[in-house]
């Protein structure tokens, strides 16, 4: 129990996440990717006449049962699986969110920049509500985004899989370095 | 007896299903498996999501920390993580393909080529900028609701809008 409560090493979060790919083929023919799930929500919510989401969206609802375990995995792992130390992170990137009054750190977000009384205040604005609109709009028109490029494509050796996971990398080392500071300067 | 023909009644011609092209237009999650179930059926990929999900937490996969570590190369973990999947999904994506290995319902495991669009550029690098600013992609966006971060279903819907939003200038955009 202890031993399930302590942050997993990581590769043992890497073999679990590579098996998701054959247990969902194996399993039902289905390509592990879960940003098209925020496309089935459109199509199923506000199709709007376009074409992009007129389909048959129940076609892909297993994809919605997969979601929602992974949500019931995340309660169950604060419920019963919470890890009793305090988290432990880089020095410098400790030092540097200090620098801008993230002093709080704990649980998996800081709750300075991602909360209910942050959303009212411009940079938490930003990195929530924009940040957000990027991830649904980037991934999209990349057509996948970690799991159906980086670990479902790469997995099926798919070079353009590996020029967007390539992509996405150099967009995260930009915003990480290049622009977060400014955003957090807000 | 009757001398009657039998005619071969012609098929109704088949009205053209664009249901699959439409669908796998930019995204990788397509399956044409013809098996109909009930619903509950389903219920095997919310266990396999569990497991998915409890390893996003535990291994602070979902952690905005771990994400900045990643990009400010300050930690090995996340590209750990992602490398050792890639190597997993990849042995067992060639091993379903050598040994013909068929779905607990018999069917082929069919796989679909991805064809190169500049979206995955141009779509990649802003993904990439939101993943930096969220700590999350969206399977870590569920998951850090699940945490008790409520407030980052703000960040979801806003996902989902930015999705509706490609979907309406999807024809516009350089692809």
């Amino acid at each position: 129990m202890e031993l399930l409560s302590q942050p997993w090493p990581w590769w043992a979060a890497g073999i679990i996440i590579g098996l998701t790919v054959p247990a969902l083929l194996v399993l039902g023919n289905k390509h592990f990717g879960i940003s098209a799930n925020l496309r089935h929500v459109c199509a199923a919510c506000l199709p709007a006449n376009i074409k992009f989401f007129q389909y048959d969206w129940k076609k892909e609802i297993w994809n919605f049962f997969f979601v929602g375990g992974i949500l019931f995995g995340a309660v169950a792992a604060t419920l019963w699986f919470q890890n009793p130390d305090a988290v432990q992170i880089h020095p410098q990137l400790a030092a540097d969110l200090n620098e801008h009054g993230i002093t709080k750190i704990e649980g998996l977000v800081p709750e300075d920049l991602f909360s209910w009384k942050s959303l009212f205040t411009l940079r938490g604005f930003i990195l929530m509500v924009l940040g957000g609109f990027l991830v649904g709009f980037g991934t999209r028109y990349a057509g996948g985004c970690t799991s159906g490029h980086a670990i479902m494509g790469l997995s099926d050796l798919q070079v353009p899989s590996l020029i967007a996971t390539i992509s996405f990398m150099v967009g995260g080392f930009l915003m990480a370095n290049l622009i977060l500071p400014f955003i957090l300067s807000l | 007896m009757s001398n009657n023909i039998d005619y071969q009644i012609p098929a109704p011609a088949e009205a053209i299903n664009t249901d699959l092209e439409v669908r796998s237009l930019d995204t990788m999650c397509v399956n044409e498996s013809q098996l109909k179930h009930p619903w509950w059926y389903n219920l095997k990929y919310s266990v396999v999501g569990a497991f998915f999900g409890l390893a996003f937490v535990k291994a602070e996969i979902v952690s905005w920390y771990r994400i900045q570590e990643m990009f400010r190369l300050e930690s090995f973990h996340m590209y750990g993580v992602i490398g050792t999947a890639v190597v997993i999904g990849a042995i067992s994506v060639f091993l379903i393909k050598k040994l013909r290995i068929k779905s607990i319902y018999g069917e082929e495991i069919l796989f679909h080529p991805k064809k190169f669009n500049k979206g995955q550029i141009f779509g990649g690098l802003l993904f990439g900028l939101g993943w930096a600013m969220t700590g999350a992609c969206p399977g870590p966006l569920f998951a850090q609701i699940g945490t008790g971060a409520l407030a980052i279903s703000v960040t979801l819907l806003s996902a989902i809008a930015g999705t509706w939003v490609y979907g309406y200038f999807r024809e516009k955009l350089p692809h």
